[in-house]
C-alpha cells in the first residue's frame, strides 16, 4: 500500500492525458481488473472442471473408448461399463418434463404478464419464486408420496386404457419410471419458465402493444402476434434454463425413476439417469475402473449439457435473424 | 500493522500448541451402516477420556478403504472386508499390513407386500435366489408355496426391489446369494453394487422400504435395524441346518458364534449361510480397518485403548441401538490381535 501512494504522489496530477497511474488512483483500472478476474474465474472453473473430469477418467476412456457411449451393460463386479441407458434416461426424462412444462409454463406466464391484474400477478409471482426455491429432495418426497401412488393407481392404468396402443404407454404400472420422473421434473422446472418468461413479457415495450391495438387487433391478437414473437428469445432462454435444470437434477429423479438401467420405448418402464447413478454409486465405488467410469459419466453429462446449450444458442441466433426484438430482454 | 500480525501469529501458535497438548485428535472414515453406533461410542469414550477426540466421517465403505490406504485418515471402516488386491495396495504403499477388527453385526431381512397375506412367510434360499434372478416370477410358485403351506398366495407377478445406492446391505445380500446359488455367483457376483438381473432400485433403506410398502406384490431386502425400528413385517429364512429363522439380534450373534470356530486370524470372514441351528443366514460383521504400525505412539495407544474399551464396555451398548453384539469367542480373538499393532 505504502509504495503505491508514493508513486502516485510523485507522478502528480499535472500530466494531461489520463495515465494508467491516474486511472488506477481513480479506481477505474482497479475496478476493471478486479471484475475481469471475477469474470475470468468462471472460465477458469469450467476449464478446470473439464480437465479434471478428463484426467480422472483415463482408465475407462482407454479401456472402452467410444464403446462407453453405445454399450448398455453396467456391471461393477465384472468391470463392464456402458453409459447408454443412463444417457437415454437423462434425455427422455428431460424431454418429458419439457413437453409438459413448456406449454404450462408459458401459458401461465402469458396470463401473469398480460391478462392478470397487477395485484394477482405479483401475489402469484411470490408463490412461484417460493416454488423455485424449494429444495429438490422435497420434490422427491412429493414424488414418492403423491405422484407415484397417483401414477400407479390412476394415471398409468388410465393412459394404458386410452392410449395403450402406443408403445409409449405399455407394460406393467409400477408407479416409478421415466414418466413419473418427467412429471416430477416438470413440476420442478415450471417455476423457472414462468418466472423468467413473465419478466421477459413484462419488458416488452408498451408501444408495441399499443401499436397492435391501434391497428385494431384484439388483446389476445396483440399478445399472440406481437408480444410473444417480440419476447421469443427470452422465452427460449427460460426453456433452456429449465432444460439445464432437468438434465442435472439428481435427488428428485433418483427417488422416482426406479434406478434400473434400461432402454425401453415405454415411458412406464423404470430407468436411470446419469446424475442419479453418480449420486447412488460414487460413495461405495471401489476399484479404480469403477470410480473412473462414474467420473466419465460426469464428463458425458457435461458434454450433453454443453451440446444442448450450444444447440440452444444456435437456435436463438437463427430465429432472431428473422427480425424479432432481440436483445430486449 | 506488522506488530498486530506478529502478535496474532504468536497467539495462534500458542493456541495450536495448547490444543496439541490438550487433546489428541484421531480421524476415521468409512461405512455408513455402523455410523450411529460408532458416533455413540466415540462420544462415550470422549466423555471418559476428555483429551481424546475421535472424528468419524461416514462416507461409505469404498471411501473408507480408499482414504485409509492413501493415509489421509488414521483408520477406516468397511461393511465388506478388503479384498486381496486392496490389501496388497496398502502393503505396497506403506510397507506394513492393515488389520481388520469386527465391531458389530448387521443382517438383512426379506420384506414383502402382498395384499391379503398377513402371515409371516418362510423363504428358502432357492426361492430368494430364484426371485432375484428373475426365474421365480409369481407369488404362487411352488418354490415359495411349498415352504408356506396353509397360506394362500396369489398368482401375481413379483416386483423385485433392491438398493440402488452402493451399500453394505447389498454386500451382505449378494454375498448370501453367491453362497447359495452358483448361478448368482457366476452371473452377478457379490459387491456393494451389482448388475441386477431384475427389479426396481430404491435409494437407501428408506427408498427400498417405501417401494415395498407402496407397490403391491413387492419383494425386497432391508437392513434388520431399519426393519425393527420401523416395525416393518419381514419373513423367516431357512438356514443351513434346515430351520426357518426369523432374524433378531440373538440369531445374528448366533451366526457369528457359529462362524467363530473357523474364524481366520485376519477376521476377514463371511458369515452368511453360517452353520448352527439358531444361526440367521443373512448377516455379516462390519469392520474397523486399522494400520498395523503407527509412527505416532500416542495415536497408536489411543486407538488400541479405544478398541479395547469397545470390545468390553462398548459391546454392552449395542443392543440399545439394535446392533447385534460380537460373540465372546470373537472378542477374545480380537483382544489378542490388538497386540500386533505397533
Amino acid at each position: 500500500m505504502a509504495t503505491t501512494t508514493t508513486t502516485v504522489s510523485s507522478a502528480g496530477p499535472a500530466t494531461g492525458s489520463r495515465s494508467f497511474i491516474s486511472r488506477l488512483r481513480d479506481g477505474d483500472e482497479i475496478a476493471r481488473l478486479v471484475t475481469f478476474l471475477f469474470a475470468a474465474s468462471v472460465v477458469l472453473v469450467t476449464v478446470l472442471l473439464v480437465y479434471e473430469l478428463w484426467r480422472e477418467s483415463y482408465l475407462p476412456r482407454h479401456k472402452f473408448g467410444f464403446g462407453f457411449f453405445v454399450t448398455s451393460v453396467w456391471d461393477p463386479i465384472f468391470d463392464k461399463f456402458g453409459a447408454l441407458p443412463f444417457i437415454y434416461g437423462t434425455l427422455v426424462t428431460a424431454g418429458v418434463s419439457l413437453f409438459i412444462a413448456v406449454p404450462l409454463g408459458i401459458g401461465a406466464a402469458i396470463f401473469l404478464a398480460e391478462l392478470a391484474p397487477a395485484r394477482v400477478s405479483d401475489t402469484l409471482q411470490f408463490f412461484i419464486d417460493l416454488l423455485a426455491a424449494v429444495p429438490s429432495v422435497i420434490y422427491g418426497l412429493l414424488g414418492v408420496f403423491v405422484v407415484i401412488p397417483l401414477m400407479r393407481v390412476y394415471i398409468q392404468p388410465g393412459l394404458k386404457h386410452t392410449l395403450g396402443f402406443l408403445p409409449l404407454f405399455q407394460g406393467p404400472a409400477y408407479g416409478v419410471g421415466f414418466l413419473t420422473a418427467g412429471i416430477v421434473l416438470a413440476i420442478m422446472v415450471i417455476p423457472y419458465i414462468i418466472s423468467v418468461s413473465r419478466e421477459v413479457l413484462l419488458s416488452v415495450p408498451r408501444d408495441q402493444r399499443e401499436a397492435a391495438l391501434a391497428l385494431g387487433s384484439t388483446r389476445w391478437e396483440s399478445t399472440w402476434k406481437v408480444v410473444l414473437p417480440f419476447a421469443r428469445t427470452g422465452i427460449m432462454g427460460s426453456i433452456f434454463l429449465a432444460l439445464a435444470r432437468a438434465l442435472g437434477e439428481t435427488m428428485a429423479v433418483t427417488m422416482v425413476i426406479g434406478n434400473t438401467p434400461t432402454i425401453a420405448a415405454s415411458l412406464f418402464s423404470p430407468g436411470y439417469s446419469i446424475a442419479a447413478v453418480i449420486a447412488n454409486e460414487f460413495t461405495e465405488a471401489t476399484g479404480d475402473l469403477y470410480l473412473q467410469s462414474l467420473i466419465e459419466l460426469g464428463l458425458v453429462l457435461f458434454l450433453l449439457t454443453f451440446l444442448l446449450n450450444g444447440f440452444a444458442r444456435l437456435l436463438i441466433v437463427l430465429t432472431s435473424q428473422r427480425g424479432s426484438g432481440m436483445g430486449q430482454a | 500493522m506488522k506488530r498486530i500480525t506478529a502478535l496474532l501469529l504468536v497467539a495462534f501458535a500458542l493456541g495450536a500448541v495448547a490444543i496439541a497438548e490438550g487433546t489428541l485428535s484421531i480421524n476415521g472414515a468409512g461405512a455408513t451402516f455402523p455410523y450411529p453406533m460408532y458416533s455413540k461410542w466415540f462420544d462415550e469414550y470422549h466423555k471418559k477420556n476428555s483429551n481424546l477426540q475421535i472424528n468419524y466421517q461416514s462416507i461409505g465403505s469404498g471411501g473408507g478403504i480408499k482414504q485409509v490406504t492413501e493415509g489421509t485418515v488414521d483408520f477406516g471402516a468397511s461393511d465388506g472386508p478388503m479384498n486381496d488386491e486392496q490389501l496388497k495396495a496398502f502393503q505396497d504403499k506403506h510397507g506394513f499390513p492393515i488389520l481388520h477388527f469386527p465391531t458389530v453385526l448387521g443382517a438383512d431381512v426379506p420384506s414383502y407386500n402382498i395384499a391379503g397375506v398377513t402371515a409371516e412367510l418362510n423363504f428358502t434360499s432357492e426361492a430368494i435366489a430364484g426371485i432375484f434372478l428373475g426365474k421365480v416370477t409369481k407369488w404362487n410358485d411352488p418354490l415359495i408355496a411349498d415352504a408356506n403351506k396353509g397360506v394362500s398366495l396369489p398368482g401375481n407377478d413379483i416386483v423385485v426391489v433392491h438398493r440402488s445406492d452402493g451399500s453394505g446391505t447389498t454386500y451382505i445380500w449378494t454375498d448370501y446369494l453367491s453362497k447359495v446359488s452358483d448361478e448368482w455367483k457366476n452371473k452377478v457376483g457379490k459387491g456393494t453394487s451389482v448388475n441386477w438381473p431384475v427389479g426396481l432400485g430404491g435409494k437407501g433403506n428408506e427408498g427400498v422400504a417405501g417401494l415395498i410398502k407402496q407397490t403391491p406384490n413387492a419383494f425386497g431386502y432391508v437392513e434388520l435395524i431399519y426393519a425393527i425400528q420401523n416395525k416393518m413385517p419381514y419373513g423367516r429364512v431357512k438356514n443351513s441346518s434346515g430351520a426357518f429363522i426369523k432374524a433378531d439380534l440373538t440369531g445374528v450373534t448366533g451366526a457369528a458364534a457359529g462362524a467363530a470356530k473357523s474364524m481366520p486370524s485376519d477376521f476377514r470372514v463371511s458369515i452368511t449361510d453360517a452353520p448352527g441351528k439358531a444361526a440367521y443366514p443373512i448377516s455379516s460383521f462390519t469392520w474397523l480397518l486399522i494400520p498395523s504400525k503407527f509412527s505416532d505412539g500416542a495415536k497408536r495407544d489411543a486407538i488400541k485403548g479405544f478398541v479395547k474399551w469397545m470390545l468390553a464396555d462398548g459391546q454392552e451398548q449395542t443392543e440399545a441401538l439394535s446392533y447385534a453384539k460380537l460373540p465372546k469367542e470373537v472378542v477374545a480373538m480380537e483382544i489378542k490381535a490388538l497386540d500386533s499393532i505397533q
